[in-house]
């Protein structure tokens, strides 16, 4: 595009044919997956496949169409591997809903998908150069408490399945917490960018480990005061997890520092136990935890029937799986939120999930790349802070599910059914593109025959 | 629908996932063994390139942050010089109290990269001396700006 007269400067590959490759790929995979369970539920290619094929292949087009012509230098393969996540995700509910499960409904869920990518749309067309954000620093942080505290205010707030999360719009509901994710990472960055150095510097050693000053504490026990007050009040473990984890992970990569993970573990250690001596619902996830198959607790309403179920689709997928269509997954209470990601073990197998978990390792490394690549230390911090929100968030998700860690509700991003999520993650990754393509465009070249005046673009 | 198309589909299924995932490696395997469709245009370019004499073998391709908070941050060299300080349109932004808002200026002249201070407050290091004027840079050798470490490699 801005390739200089006569090509005298060796720029980087942009990489867009490799990336409209894999595009066309994730969506030929998707369609397949769409064939595969119409032939084996009922016999025949699904008179929705071309509908929903097709829908996603237009909207992934115009996304792709956008990105050239706003971000080219953007990396490759982000917008593929989401593709192809998102793709799935719409196949298991699919799969879901002609298996009977209540409430799942593939056609809500592509309807989300084309919403969140007109927001990915958007943002990258608004958002010109994301070093605006570090000037939203602190309204960023506004916005994130007002959403973080919306669901609890009457008339708005709404109490769905026990976890207070939800605020009614009148005509739909919206998790708020998905996009307080986004509005605390950019605060933090923010934050962090003006107060590193005395975060990173002040303070006194003792054995091997560096201690800051007891008054730099503020900051981590505010952010801990919100995660344990979102903890207590809403009853949403994962969100107060997620919060958490994304401001000390982003502590350590602004100071450097292990003394920050140190404090931030033992912090949360503390929080956990007290919530867990102090709150039945934070028992009883634990009880759960330790013995899922006890015969009373599986027998108990919100006890661990779910967490079982998926258990036993994990272990009736063996290594390769059941195959799409052939399995059992409508066995798990809500497959197609919180658990979809048993459900896909069920059908894919050990196979099918450790494609699944590379394709996210993928992405979150593609985002932390950037971060390495990016010029200046805000970009640094958001695309860190963002790329490992979402590794913490599947980290959550699937060590919850497979019981490697007590199960949290939280979605596994851009599969389980659910519109708040899909809109936050599609806005993450276009922040992630944008500071791609910001890191991987080469500097503006000067001009060789000057005339009277210099004209700079950026 | 039988049995064995059904199997033949599944595991056909798991084998194009896996093909996505070690193509999608593939496409970033420049990341790891850098970039082959950059040398290929810059072979297209030898020819007009060679009236002004540039590249040649021992050229630097890369300038690399060796050290400070922004460490691990390369920027390809191409024939633009780089500006390096703490203002926001400098080529590499630093966010350290030691440097100046444009500290100083890297650019190619005769095929050699040179570094030249620009007035900085605490001062530019070429390997261990300052550097007053405008100096050739060597491959591999640090040159020192605050906290930062930069270099140059092929």
């Amino acid at each position: 595009m801005t390739a200089v007269d006569g090509a005298q400067v060796t720029l980087p590959a942009k990489r867009r044919g490799a990336q409209l490759a894999m595009l066309a790929f994730a969506v030929a995979i998707v369609m397949l997956a769409y064939a595969n369970v119409g032939l084996a539920i009922d016999d025949q290619i699904p008179a929705g496949m071309l509908t929903y094929g097709l829908g996603l292949g237009g909207l992934m087009l115009a996304a792709y169409l956008v990105l050239a012509k706003f971000a080219p230098w953007a990396d490759p393969l982000i917008l593929p591997l989401v593709t192809l996540v998102n793709g799935i995700g719409l196949v298991m509910i699919y799969r879901l809903e002609a298996g009977g499960m209540p409430r799942a409904s593939a056609s809500t869920q592509l309807f989300w998908t084309g919403a969140g990518i007109v927001m990915f749309t958007v943002t990258l067309i608004v958002l010109r150069d994301h070093r605006a954000l570090q000037r939203m620093t602190y309204t960023a942080g506004f916005l994130g408490l007002a959403f973080l505290i919306a669901p609890l205010l009457p008339f708005i707030g709404e109490e769905i399945n026990g976890a207070a999360i939800w605020i009614d719009l009148g005509f739909t509901t919206l998790q708020p917490a998905e996009f307080v994710k986004i509005a605390l990472v950019i605060f933090f960055a923010g934050y962090l960018v003006a107060k590193r150095d005395v975060l990173a510097l002040a303070g006194r050693r003792l054995l091997f480990i560096d201690l800051p000053r007891a008054r730099d504490l503020g900051p981590v026990l505010i952010t801990w005061g919100v995660s344990l007050g979102v903890l207590i009040l809403q009853k949403d473990l994962g969100t107060s997890l997620l919060i958490f984890g994304a401001f000390i992970a982003m502590l350590y990569i602004a100071t450097q520092r292990t003394s920050w993970v140190l404090i931030g573990i033992l912090l949360f250690i503390g929080g956990a136990v007290l919530a867990g001596l102090l709150f039945g619902h934070v028992r009883d996830r634990f009880e759960v935890f330790l013995d899922p198959g006890n015969q009373e607790l599986f027998e108990k309403v919100g006890g661990s029937e779910q967490l079982m179920q998926g258990l036993f689709a994990l272990g009736s997928g063996g290594i390769l799986g059941t195959g799409l269509g052939q399995g059992h997954p409508d066995e798990i209470p809500l497959a197609f939120s919180d658990f979809i990601f048993t459900a896909a073990g069920e059908e894919l197998g050990l196979t099918g999930l450790m494609a699944l978990l590379m394709i996210y390792a993928l992405l979150v490394e593609r985002g932390l790349r950037t971060a390495i690549a990016a010029r200046d230390p805000f970009s640094k911090l958001l695309a860190g802070g963002l790329s490992f929100i979402l590794a913490w968030q599947v980290f959550i998700i699937v060590g919850g599910v497979t019981n490697l860690i007590p199960l949290t509700g939280l979605v596994t991003p851009f599969m389980s059914q659910g519109g708040s999520a899909l809109l936050a993650n599609w806005i993450l990754i276009a922040l992630l593109v944008r500071m791609s393509d910001a890191a991987r465009k080469p500097p503006p070249q000067a001009i060789q025959d000057e005339g009277m005046t210099q004209v700079f673009q950026r | 629908m039988s049995e064995l198309t059904l199997l033949l589909i599944r595991l056909a299924f798991l084998a194009v996932l896996w093909f996505f995932v070690i193509a999608a490696v593939g496409v970033i395997r420049t990341d790891l063994f850098g970039t082959r469709t950059a040398a290929a245009p810059a072979r297209k370019a030898a020819k007009p390139a060679k009236i002004a004499a540039k590249p040649k073998k021992g050229e630097p391709r890369q300038m690399v942050v060796t050290g400070g908070p922004l460490q691990g941050t390369t920027i390809d060299l191409t024939e633009t010089p780089i500006t390096i300080g703490r203002a926001n349109d400098a080529t590499l932004v630093l966010s350290d109290d030691y440097a100046s808002s444009r500290h100083a200026r890297l650019f190619p002249q005769d095929g050699q990269w040179i570094v030249e201070d620009l007035g900085s407050t605490n001062g530019t290091y070429l390997d261990r001396s300052k550097v007053t004027r405008p100096m050739p840079v060597p491959l591999g050798v640090p040159i020192r700006i605050g906290k930062t470490v930069i270099e140059l490699r092929k």
